[in-house]
């Protein structure tokens, strides 16, 4: 792609937190974003597993791709390959965490499960190949990008509890508020556009 | 059978409706609504593997092992988005560069994993390919109002044509990705409080409306087991 390699890893990592946010500029990862951001505490444990999740597949995926995938001409059955990279990686990080951080594991291990089918996870590792990135750039996208979410679903999360108790006209309350107030954050969002140009 | 396909009908249309009531399913097109060719392509494309997958989860219900049937079933969706993909780039080259990475994040959906899970692996072929596709096309209804608004305030255009005669100005908003979200958030509340709004009404009415709904609420369970 046009100037992929161009861009400093580090521009890549501050674009993917702020002007290219997964969740409000690519709508990504939105299933779980609305459905697990009632509670701060919650949001945010699910924000630091994805970006966990998130910045290892890219590694593995970016290897996989370059050196099984494209030598073997298997590019059209690459989605197949890195939904099972994605479920493989995310069931070892799982047992590893039990194993070595019973801790961690206790309080992510929860949402390690729901991770496999985040649409972000396998969307970083895509817009990788397609934007042609390096292996440093995709780390720091991936990188980027999973803190890109976690601040969004924790945001979100705190709106959220804040107007917890408020009363809202009638059917505005759940789903449709959260979404409107997604639309908020992502206006704000916006404000950041221009100071870093990916894509 | 007729009564199972219209009552399939009505649930994926309006009452169960993927996007206004379950919520499911919003990652993989909302970023293409900007304008309404797009959003029709992925939407079609989205049927075609909705209801290809749900006919064959449904053919294979009997030999798909319990334990292993989301891996299995994950196969069956990526195969099919696949072709998907492939028949895209060969024949419209320039639509696959436009839709980039969506076409293939058709295999996240969650709808279609749903489908699956709730309806396809329960029921016969037939039905289950019926139900794919009304769940695909409730789905694909909603995405298409939503790029209506999207394309004709923020380019003046539907389709690609130009169908701002009076020269007004284009709302920049609409094409950037918060107006995706106020719009879906406008829809779902719209949804939810007309429903609510007949529910208080149904509770108020004199008896006379009751023994319909009581036979609309038999048959809903009678399906749903």
């Amino acid at each position: 792609m046009d100037g992929g390699p161009a861009i400093s890893p580090i521009i890549l990592l501050f674009a993917a937190i702020f002007t290219s946010n997964m969740v409000l500029a690519n709508f990504l990862g939105m299933c779980s974003f609305i459905s697990v951001s009632s509670e701060y505490k919650t949001a945010s444990g699910l924000g630091k597993a994805v970006s966990l999740v998130m910045i290892v597949t890219t590694v593995i995926n970016w290897l996989v791709y370059r050196f099984i995938v494209v030598p073997l001409g298997l590019d059209y059955l690459r989605y197949i390959i890195f939904i099972v990279v994605i479920a493989a990686t995310v069931q070892i990080i799982e047992m590893a965490m039990d194993r070595y951080l019973p801790d961690l594991y206790m309080k992510l291990g929860i949402f390690l499960p729901l991770i496999t089918v985040n649409c972000s996870i396998l969307g970083i590792s895509l817009f990788m190949i397609i934007r042609d990135y390096s292996l440093v750039q995709s780390l720091f996208f991936g990188l980027g990008s999973g803190l890109g979410w976690w601040l969004a679903i924790s945001a979100l999360a705190a709106i959220r509890e804040k107007i917890a108790k408020n009363k809202l006209p009638l059917g505005l309350e759940g789903p449709a508020i959260t979404f409107i107030i997604t639309g908020i954050i992502a206006l704000a969002f916006i404000g950041f556009s221009g100071i870093f140009i990916i894509q | 059978m007729r009564d199972a396909i219209k009552q399939s009908f009505r649930n994926n249309l309006w009452k169960e409706n993927q996007v206004t009531r379950q919520i499911l399913g919003i990652c993989s097109i909302l970023a293409v609504t900007n304008l309404m060719a797009n959003t029709l392509v992925m939407g079609l494309g989205l049927m075609f593997v909705i209801s290809c997958s749900s006919l064959t989860i449904s053919l294979l219900r009997n030999y798909i092992p319990h334990r292993v049937r989301m891996i299995v079933q994950t196969f069956i969706i990526a195969s099919y988005v696949i072709v998907v993909d492939i028949f895209i780039q060969a024949n419209y080259p320039e639509l696959s560069r436009a839709l980039g990475p969506y076409v293939g994040l058709i295999i996240t959906n969650c709808i279609i994993m749903g489908r699956a899970e709730a309806f396809a692996q329960k029921n016969t072929p037939f039905i289950s390919l019926l139900d794919g596709l009304f769940a695909g096309l409730g789905y694909t209804i909603v995405l298409m109002v939503i790029a209506f608004v999207r394309e004709l305030l923020g380019f003046g255009t539907l389709f690609g044509r130009n169908v701002n005669f009076i020269g007004l100005e284009t709302w920049t908003i609409m094409v950037m990705p918060p107006a995706a979200f106020f719009i879906i958030g406008v829809m779902i509340w719209a949804a939810a409080s007309m429903t609510m709004t007949r529910d208080k009404k149904a509770q108020s009415a004199p008896p006379a409306l009751r023994p319909s709904e009581v036979k609309q609420a038999s048959a809903t369970s009678a399906t749903a087991q």
